[in-house]
């Protein structure tokens, strides 16, 4: 499993973005994304953008759990008050077609074990919406606070806080 | 036995309070528009923080002494320190930093601050050179050296570290230079 999150201006600006992957069941915490998979999931992130503007009106909530899906990637969606998107891509590496045939044993059998328990086997499962809902909690709780530091322009500075990177890493771990 | 004294009346002072947000946000402001004005030099703005300290301690040291009703002058300088600890930044932002590191002579001590309200949030700019240059909280050295102005205590207060610099601790050093005589007016033969 892993995970590209990233934190969209109301302007459609990126302010934040992070890479990380599943420490649950015996994760490292480190990313699985091929290098054209990384420029790939910007594209797909900011391609939901439409989408999260579309659904924001239809209910109170900030959370908006999945609200989209490119093969295997899922995009879960938080909207602030000030219309800040957080958004969540993540790419449950289970599904990989013919993952024994992968040139890497030794990665192919770990992302194997990884995902049959891992919290985001199901990524459209109540534990899975509830395990992101807590880490969308947890970045917006950090990002007012880092948004709160007199030196930041709000509303549409790069966050280059080191420390917010790392609260954010942390509730990575503590929840995905 | 001073010292019971001074933080029994720093607790006693009742005193009207305002959100700590807001003082954040406030002091913040200041601070980064100072620097955007004088372009970051950082040095300057220090000097600025200071300048505009010193002008709030000229007219806050009456209202301390009208809110604590502290009538007696303090018999030396390990006294006043007492009282500034413990009774004035008691009663203003709620704080009671830590008085140490005094010297032989009883004129040098520093102040350390376990908890600083005008910090909270603010993480200094990554230019490369606030986090060498840059004394947020300079405003407080100012207000010292114009309160104690005006209570004949001419004294120099600078900041020596600062945990938004990554240090283990905000600390001020405070010197006393000197007490102020009073000076007769030039006789006018």
């Amino acid at each position: 499993m892993s995970y590209y999150f990233a934190i969209i201006s109301p302007l459609d600006t990126p302010l934040f973005e992070h890479e990380f992957g599943t420490s649950k069941s015996g994760g490292d915490g480190q990313p699985r994304f091929t290098d054209q998979a990384r420029h790939l999931n910007q594209f797909i992130l900011h391609s939901s953008l439409d989408i999260v503007e579309e659904l924001q009106w239809t209910n109170g909530q900030l959370y908006l759990k999945v609200i989209d899906k490119f093969f295997q990637n899922y995009i879960s969606a938080f909207v602030t008050a000030s219309n800040v998107k957080f958004l969540l891509l993540h790419q449950p590496t289970t599904s990989v077609p013919g993952a024994a045939a992968a040139p890497n044993t030794a990665t192919a059998a770990a992302s194997s074990r990884v995902n049959s328990t891992s919290v985001g086997a199901n990524p459209t499962s109540p534990q899975t919406e509830e395990a992101i809902k807590n880490f969308m909690n947890e970045a917006y709780e950090n990002y007012v606070k880092a948004i709160m530091s007199p030196f930041y322009k709000a509303p549409n500075m790069e966050i280059r806080s080191l420390v917010f990177r790392q609260r954010v890493a942390a509730a990575g771990r503590k929840y995905l | 036995m001073a010292a019971n004294k001074a933080s029994r009346l720093g607790e006693e002072t009742r005193i009207d309070k305002v959100n700590a947000e807001l003082v954040v946000l406030t002091y913040g402001t200041i601070v980064s528009q100072l620097c955007k004005d004088f372009d970051s030099d950082y040095v300057e703005v220090n000097k600025q923080l200071d300048k505009m300290g010193y002008n709030i301690g000229l007219r806050l040291i009456e209202d301390y002494l009208a809110k604590s009703n502290t009538v007696r002058r303090c018999s030396n300088f390990k006294e006043t320190a007492e009282m500034i600890a413990k009774v004035g930044f008691k009663i203003f932002l709620n704080i009671t930093p830590t008085i140490a590191n005094w010297t032989n002579d009883g004129k040098q001590f520093s102040l350390i601050f376990d908890e600083n309200p005008f910090a909270d949030f603010v993480e200094l700019p990554d230019d490369g050179r606030a986090q060498d240059e840059l004394w947020y909280s300079n405003i407080l050295c100012g207000v010292l050296r114009g309160a104690l102005e005006m209570v004949q205590m001419q004294v120099e207060a600078h900041f020596i570290s600062d945990v938004l610099r990554g240090n283990d601790t905000t600390e001020m050093r405070i010197t006393l230079i000197r007490y102020i005589d009073d000076e007769l007016p030039p006789e006018d033969d």
